[in-house]
């Protein structure tokens, strides 16, 4: 837990909207154009402030989902919660030239950095992969060779954010296997069903290799997979886990 | 300000006074950076220190001898979401901190899995801070920080730490593991205080 760092005043940013992709029914990746955005870490997130007309105005935090880059652009993924304040006017009303504002990067702890070279393993429940997103685009674009695992855990095959870029990761060395907690696709070894421990065992580094594993979901879904990668010996300290949302409906979440 | 069209938002909400950036919920989000450890209670230890020495030590059992206060809090998480009117049960701090002398102003709080956060002891006395083991009427569940949390509910919530294992008092501040990560050294919701610099 070591790792201190100087931080500056973060500031609010005019973000202009300039490209928006649907990544399922319900989720949207947006691309924003910050003027002086300041650069992030994988793994690091925002804070989102929207405005109506009146001044009133409503902050929600996201994970950064693109990797850090040097054009002064960031990509959110936003997953819309039916009840939610903000998660429908950014999947639904938000347009190309719209504006929003933002402020970060923010947190330090659930982050991969490029010179971190021992094996990553990934453990994402739905929308939790949008952090890890950012750490897979980040070893691809420095060309790392850090060895990547992702366990993506999804209700069904409709359900899967960023799917051709995760296919075409195989190229890169990256081992990506889906778990389908509702429907799988035709023909899935595996019949629907919530991580467990063989899976995990298969699917992910042994504890001997000491890999770092970060874990982000829904609570009940870290919970769990936290907890199996301890039963598998994995040493808690090298678990970092980020959990968003409340423990049972799904409300408008805190994170990603 | 930055207009972002078609923007509504909801209004009419619920009435209540909440911290500037906060939003109501019913639920109880969890946020912890790592897992959550299970720790049983013939092992649990509470602790306090000088850095040096211990000064006072309990074990469940005589943790359970202090008399208890039922606490009514509003909860503010960093993370913007407010749960008002919380119900817990705990060990007030003055309780636990009589009769020790010392020069400190500072305690830094440790917790089982790692965890730590700094607090002005100040905040800790005259029964705004508690060593908190029921919630709801029932007892505290590991994944809110049980057996027993740090309740301090004046400051964001990051600040009472869950599975606390101990108090270590210091006559110097000594941030703690997101105030080293960015967040703010007192982190008082009314003002507003998430970031470094806020």
């Amino acid at each position: 837990m070591a790792g201190a760092a100087l931080f500056g005043r973060l500031n609010w940013q005019v973000a202009r909207v300039v490209a928006l992709r649907d990544e399922t029914a319900t989720a949207r990746t947006i691309t924003f154009e910050v003027a002086a955005w300041p650069g992030h870490v994988a793994g690091q997130r925002v804070d989102l402030r929207v405005t109506a007309a009146d001044g009133y105005s409503a902050v929600r935090e996201y994970s950064i989902a693109s990797a850090p880059r040097t054009d002064g652009r960031i990509e959110l993924s936003v997953e819309r919660l039916p009840d939610g304040e903000v998660s429908p006017y950014l999947t639904q009303d938000l347009a190309i030239g719209d504006f929003v504002e933002l402020r970060g990067p923010i947190g330090g702890w659930f982050v991969w950095r490029e010179g971190q070279a021992e094996p990553i393993q990934l453990v994402a429940g739905g929308s939790g992969i949008v952090p890890l997103m950012a750490m897979i685009r980040s070893r691809v674009a420095t060309r790392s060779a850090a060895p990547f695992r992702l366990l993506y855990s999804v209700r069904n095959p409709d359900s899967v954010w960023y799917r051709d870029e995760l296919q075409a990761l195989s190229a890169d060395g990256i081992g990506v296997t889906y778990v389908y907690t509702r429907t799988a696709p035709l023909n899935w070894p595996r019949p629907p069903g919530r991580i467990d421990a063989p899976l995990l065992a298969n699917a992910s580094w042994p504890s001997r290799l000491s890999p770092t594993c970060y874990v982000c979901g829904p609570t009940s879904f870290v919970e769990r997979a936290a907890g199996l990668l301890i039963t598998l010996e994995h040493s808690p300290d090298r678990i970092r886990t980020e959990r968003f949302g409340p423990t049972g409906t799904k409300r408008e979440a805190a994170r990603p | 300000m930055t207009e972002s069209r078609r923007f509504v938002g909801r209004r009419g909400g619920p009435k209540v006074k909440l911290p500037p950036g906060q939003y109501l919920t019913t639920d109880f989000p969890v946020l912890s950076a790592g897992p959550t450890p299970h720790v049983p209670l013939d092992k649990w230890e509470l602790t306090i220190d000088d850095g040096t020495n211990a000064l006072r030590r309990w074990n469940w059992t005589s943790f359970r001898e202090f008399e208890t206060d039922s606490i009514s809090a509003d909860l503010h998480c960093v993370t913007r979401w407010s749960k008002l009117d919380t119900m817990w049960e705990g060990v007030s701090l003055d309780a636990l901190l009589a009769g020790i002398t010392s020069d400190a102003s500072f305690a830094l709080v440790h917790s089982y899995g790692g965890y730590t956060t700094n607090v002005p002891l100040k905040d800790l006395r005259n029964k705004q801070a508690w060593i908190a083991f029921r919630f709801d009427g029932a007892d505290l569940r590991p994944e809110h920080g049980g057996p027993a949390r740090l309740l301090v509910p004046h400051l964001y919530l990051w600040k009472s730490a869950k599975w606390v294992r101990g108090l270590t008092l210091l006559d110097h501040d000594e941030p703690g593991f997101w105030e080293r990560y960015g967040y703010h050294n007192y982190g008082d919701p009314w003002r507003e205080q998430r970031y470094s610099g806020d």
